[in-house]
């Protein structure tokens, strides 16, 4: 089912590049069936593959998809060709060997989104670590040893924490089947420690405030095509990360701790709204606004019990998750084509600070009403994909506090400011200097690229009820699932 | 008359003298190398005061054994000196330092 | 009627746009041009067609659902149209003046190089417009409300070479962001406390929002309604530029003057009192809000008219006389008279972009000279744009028989006879209002077309009347200033037109009040014929022509003696400086603060690489301990093997 292209193929007469994107499109013809034949009356796993891996150990090579890693799945292979297509030419060195990693990085992202043995997930977890330490550091800027050094020991440190949890649960459940930790009852000290455990783990992927740091080090330095499936997708790990086991396996633990948890997102968004404001540097400005975006999907997943203590009832738990799980995908669209307009100017200009450039629009028209769109985006304007989480984790979020809705809603005073304010500095105004005078526009390649893009943010905005209805099951059975105590 | 004890007091001694022989010494590698032959004797000693002692024969084979074996480990360490000598052109123990972090 | 109009309304403008805007070449500037105007039009005649739906006996609210956006946790976001009587009339007016902007376009901006450019993005904004006026739940409102929005943030900023007109637009966004901010708190409560998003739920669910309280600080609980509605009314204040959100209509005078005329003056900004006049329902729960509204539009419409007295580019003068005028309609709106605040919405449309666009007029004709002091004895030159412009001066400052009569001094009753607290402040602001009002109008009307020709030598030659595309609009938006106001008066304010569409409560039916007194335009006519107002705009156009026709010294003398005052109002009361010094710098600076105190020295240099040095540190330390000497390890070892002998030896003891 999952079975995604490895081309690691000679490079003979540049054929490779047509062969690895042969494999790409491929992979993303092959996961279309998810989305056309996928039951959406359910919440089971489906399209379940099961064989014996490590029989001593119980250990499973078990794949399945529902709601909440189906449209991952899709992300990922839809990113896939669009970031070989942009890196066309701008890698010019070992170009046969970037091209081969993203398709490896492509096949474990699926396997972990996939995956529902742990010890499965955890290898795909920690395998998918390696591709992307090799394109930042191969391929990536002058600090990159800095910034690839910091992005792994970060996540390798959450990772460890992970396994030991992972281990815990396989000693009590006996098996290493996600499915059975759900269903396994834990006391309360086991939860907290296995729900922290988690969370260190989870946290600097999505990332969280304080252990957001390595993002804009890594996408500084990555290069354009590693920023976009690192802030598209692997940031998504995190937020998944938290459906598939913090939520589920450990649900009172979820339930004590999660004023922390909201009260870290609320300081990601506004803080983080904040820090970007002041960047000079175009791709860290958009990491650090990925930080206060992803704030929303952790705060959207958390605020179940907060709503729950509030008004006793239900209604608006259901709209946090789903509008958590809808500004994922969307700010994977959105995050992704920033990356990839970023990638467009450094391509030509070769640097990413905001003051070198100036008037782009004069040069570059069609790029840059790309690029005010995919702001726009960012910014949450409705009609964008933007809009559609953030709308509905506030809406769902004032069940829970009128402050909660307060803070979050900032957002959209300072995203605009940060997001525009580059827009204005970059895009508009005179003809800042002989660099920009010599930009030319875009090129069919690139213009496929961003129209795909822009042609995704905006049917995701005007019409997000296919995305929803894909979830609504499974967002509905973890509700329930997460409001039955576990002791 | 000279008991067990007597035996076990002396082959302390010596064991003692050689350890402090190993790690008081900062000249020659030679001087190391007795130290650690006379680290084997003083276990000989044991091995054939107690072998006496509790009358059983064992003993005295292994003694043998050890001495075959200290015999050809002095070969292999001299040898080693040989070519750290030329190396180096030093046998000073001062100078050997290049097992340090 | 069915959605299938609706539908094409909307669209066509939209079609239009995109077709002006992705076209490029293949369409051509006569293209564009040809199928923007053809959209708006085929709008524009649907509407007309819809308001006649409307009125005819016995018709019903149009209320369908198109699609369902998502649903989620039961509540269905849908995006559909409400047409009622406010609906169809906004719906008129909208399309109406952008028609008449988009024919006006073809002469404004003959020459720009972003002529296509611009067709699509006016033709945008009548999208988002309609579906704003015609949403019939939250979401969608909102969606129009952020969308106008941005087709506001790329027409000031069209000239996108001029450093002040991209600095303009992102003002205008991020001062709309911050209406936005509590605009969507508000969506939020209504959500909350009503679970649904669809007007007709809510509304029904409306009164029971007084009774429940929500408790924001502990302690302090409020009636929901109080809080959704002045969280609404935040996101009404920025739209429609109240104070102190008013700072970014000014600087938005920086775009092309057709936009300012239908964004600025006619549309867009009146989409807050549009979305109160909508909200009435919730809003007439908290006596509250209302008062807020009341006090705050008073206080716009009075200090803002001070200011366009002190001003002299000729667009910033009518762009403070807007901000007035839009306080005249919020106030109306605090004191429960929704439908004059609609009314005069209506009247202001029309009159307001005339001036806009006869100010653009004289802007083209004096090769965009902007300068009220360089101008002077265009009547000669320009009778067209002379004539319509005395004509949209008189309905402004609200002379007798002009519609903008009607509509503001049925405003002025209406608050007169309010008595919710604030209603005498807000009665006084505006009688003096209409003094400024009439005195800033005819200072510039008097300075432009009148006194000796004060143009620069250049100018002098090329001074001409514009070409019939610009006239055209102007004469057919002079018709309905000069006249629409006494025979729409009757209907709309007093005869229920509005029934179903917008709910006033008992007590506070202050129009309900004048309707039993009210016989007639004509009678309503006589007795304003005695009322203070217009006394007081009489004075103001006198004082006008005393100090700047007879004797223009006078200004001069004022200023210098009145320093302080003047240079208060010249800096705008220093919102503009406070915005962006404490505001803007401040948020940069708690930006700047927490980046390099918290992420760059805390996390990262404590935290992150401090974990790194702590452990160069200990290993630094600890590598001592490995001298490389052969006897220091062997010592080691021996003292291991002994503790360790030790240790299995005495463990027993």
């Amino acid at each position: 089912m999952l079975a995604s292209g490895r081309s690691d193929a000679a490079a003979g007469a540049r054929a490779y590049r047509w062969l690895a994107l042969l494999a790409a499109v491929a992979t993303f013809v092959a996961s279309l069936p998810l989305w056309t034949q996928f039951d959406r009356t359910t919440a089971h796993m489906q399209f379940v593959e099961r064989h014996a891996w490590i029989p001593a150990f119980r250990v499973e090579y078990f794949l399945g998809v529902d709601g909440f890693s189906m449209p991952l799945i899709l992300l990922t292979t839809f990113l896939t060709p669009l970031v070989l297509i942009a890196s066309w030419e701008s890698v010019k060195l070992r170009q046969a060997q970037y091209f081969a990693t993203f398709l490896i990085l492509e096949g474990l992202m699926i396997g972990t989104f996939a995956a529902l043995d742990a010890l499965l997930f955890y290898v795909f977890w920690e395998a998918m670590l390696i591709p992307m330490f090799v394109i930042i550091g191969v391929w990536g800027g002058e600090r990159r040893v800095y910034a690839t050094v910091k992005f792994f020991l970060y996540t390798f440190l959450g990772s460890v924490f992970m396994l030991v949890a992972l281990v815990y649960l396989y000693v009590r459940a006996d098996s290493y089947s996600i499915l059975d930790f759900h269903a396994l009852p834990l006391s309360m000290t086991e939860q907290v420690w296995i729900f922290l455990a988690f969370l260190v783990a989870f946290a600097v992927i999505v990332p969280m405030w304080p252990v957001h740091t390595l993002l804009p080090d890594a996408h500084v330095e990555a290069p354009a095509g590693g920023s976009v499936i690192l802030a598209a997708i692997l940031l998504k790990m995190g937020g998944y990360g938290l459906l598939r086991f913090s939520l589920p396996v450990v649900p009172d633990a979820s339930a004590l701790l999660a004023p922390m948890v909201i009260g870290l997102s609320l300081v990601a968004i506004v803080y983080i709204g904040l820090v970007a404001l002041v960047q000079q540097d175009m791709k860290k400005l958009i990491a650090y606004s990925s930080v206060a975006h992803m704030g929303f999907v952790t705060l959207g997943i958390f605020l179940a019990w907060a709503i729950l203590g509030r008004t006793g009832d239900m209604p608006g738990i259901a709209m946090g998750i789903t509008g958590g799980m809808v500004q994922m995908i969307s700010h994977g669209f959105v995050s992704g084509a920033l990356f990839f307009c970023m990638g467009v100017l450094y391509d030509r200009l070769h640097t990413r600070q905001i003051a070198a450039y100036g008037g782009v629009v004069n040069t570059m028209p069609h790029f840059a009403a790309f690029m005010v769109l995919f702001a726009m985006a960012n910014v949450g304007l409705p009609g964008t994909s933007g809009f559609v989480g953030e709308f509905l984790v506030i809406l769902a979020s004032l069940q829970a506090s009128f402050w909660y809705a307060l803070l979050a809603a900032t957002t959209l005073i300072t995203s605009a400011g940060y997001t525009l304010w580059m827009i204005k500095r970059v895009v508009f105004g005179p003809v800042a200097n002989d660099g920009v005078a010599g930009l030319h526009d875009i090129n069919g390649r690139e213009f496929l690229v961003l129209g795909l893009l822009a042609a995704s943010v905006l049917a995701l905005g005007l019409w997000p009820a296919p995305l929803v209805e894909v979830m609504s099951a499974s967002v509905d059975h973890l509700v329930s699932h997460i409001l039955q105590s576990k002791l | 008359m000279i008991t067990l004890t007597h035996y076990m007091t002396l082959s302390a001694l010596l064991f003692a003298i050689s350890v402090a022989g190993i790690f008081i010494n900062r000249k020659n590698v030679i001087l190391l190398l007795m130290c650690i032959e006379l680290l084997l004797l003083a276990v000989n000693f044991n091995f054939i005061a107690l072998s006496r002692f509790m009358g059983d024969a064992t003993g005295q084979v292994f003694v043998f054994f050890i001495l075959t074996v200290a015999a050809a480990e002095s070969a292999i360490g001299l040898a080693i000196m040989v070519v750290l000598f030329r190396t180096r052109r030093s046998i000073n123990v001062q100078e050997l330092d290049v097992l340090k972090g | 009627m069915d959605s299938t109009l609706c539908i094409a309304i909307v669209l066509c403008p939209l079609l239009a746009s995109l077709v002006a805007g992705l076209g490029g070449r293949l369409v051509g500037r006569t293209g564009a041009h040809t199928v923007t105007i053809a959209g708006v039009a085929a709008s524009c005649v649907l509407s007309l067609l819809v308001l006649r739906d409307q009125l005819a006996p016995g018709a019903e609210p149009f209320n369908e659902t198109v699609y369902t956006w998502l649903v989620t946790d039961g509540v269905r976001m849908q995006v559909g149209f409400l047409v009622d009587h406010l609906t169809a009339l906004m719906m008129v007016v909208v399309t109406f003046v952008s028609l008449m902007v988009h024919i006006y376009t073809i002469g404004y901006m003959h020459d720009d190089p972003g002529y296509q450019r611009f067709f699509s993005y006016i033709s945008l904004f009548t999208f988002a417009m309609l579906m704003l006026v015609m949403a019939n739940n939250f979401m969608q409102l909102f969606f129009g409300w952020e969308g106008v929005g941005l087709v506001s943030y790329l027409l000031i900023g069209f000239w996108y070479t001029r450093p002040t007109a991209i600095f303009a637009s992102l003002k205008a966004f991020m001062v709309n962001r911050v209406g936005d901010f509590g605009f969507i708190i508000g969506i939020a409560v209504v959500l909350g406390y009503t679970g649904s998003l669809d007007y007709q739920q809510v509304f029904a669910q409306a009164a029971s929002l007084q009774g429940r309280q929500i408790e924001i600080f502990s302690g302090m609980p409020w009636s929901v309604a109080t809080v959704a509605c002045l969280a609404l009314f935040v996101g009404a204040m920025a739209k429609s530029a109240q104070m102190p959100l008013h700072a970014w209509l000014p600087d938005s005078m920086e775009g092309p003057t057709p936009i300012s005329a239908l964004i600025h003056a006619a549309t867009m900004v009146t989409a807050g009192v549009f979305m109160v006049a909508r909200m009435s329902p919730l809003f007439e729960q908290s006596q509250t809000a209302l008062t807020v509204v009341l006090v705050i539009g008073a206080t716009t419409a009075l200090l803002t008219g001070f200011i366009g007295v002190v001003q002299n580019d000729i667009k910033r003068v009518v762009a403070y006389s807007t901000l007035s005028q839009l306080g005249y309609m919020t106030t109306a709106l605090g004191a429960s008279a929704y439908a004059a605040g609609i009314f005069h919405l209506m009247t202001h449309a029309f009159f307001k972009a005339l001036l806009f666009l006869a100010a653009g007029s004289v802007i083209v004709a004096l090769h965009h000279e902007q300068d009220i002091r360089k101008m002077g004895g265009l009547r000669r030159h320009m009778p067209v744009t002379y004539w319509t412009s005395l004509a949209g001066s008189l309905a402004l400052i609200g002379f007798p028989g002009f519609s903008g009569f009607f509509s503001k001094d049925a405003i002025i009753e209406a608050v007169g006879l309010a008595t919710i607290p604030g209603a005498r402040y807000a009665f006084v602001c505006l009688m003096i209002g209409v003094f400024v009002t009439a005195l800033y109008s005819f200072r510039m009307f008097f300075l432009v077309f009148h006194g000796e020709e004060r143009l620069d030598e250049e100018a002098r030659h090329h001074v001409h009347e514009s070409p019939w595309v610009i006239t055209l609009p102007l004469v057919l938006l002079a018709i309905p200033s000069v006249m629409i106001g006494w025979p729409l008066i009757g209907p709309v304010l007093f005869g229920g037109y509005f029934d179903g569409a917008i709910l006033v409560t008992g007590e506070h039916d202050v129009l309900g009040e004048m309707g039993r007194e009210f016989h007639g335009p004509g009678a309503f006519l006589l007795h304003g014929l005695s009322g203070l107002p217009l006394l007081l705009s009489l004075a103001g156009v006198a004082v006008a022509w005393y100090a700047y026709l007879r004797n223009p010294a006078l200004p001069d003398l004022v200023r210098r003696k009145a320093g302080g005052v003047y240079t208060l109002l010249v800096n705008k009361y220093y919102l503009d400086d406070f915005n962006e010094k404490i505001l803007m710098r401040g948020a940069q600076g708690v930006g700047g603060l927490l980046w390099r105190i918290g992420d760059v020295v805390l996390i990262d240099g404590a935290v992150v690489n401090g974990s790194a040095q702590a452990v160069d540190w200990i290993a630094a330390r600890v590598r001592r301990g490995q001298t490389g000497y052969l006897y220091h390890y062997a010592f080691a070892m021996i003292i291991g093997l002994a503790a360790l002998l030790g240790w299995i030896v005495f463990r027993g003891a």
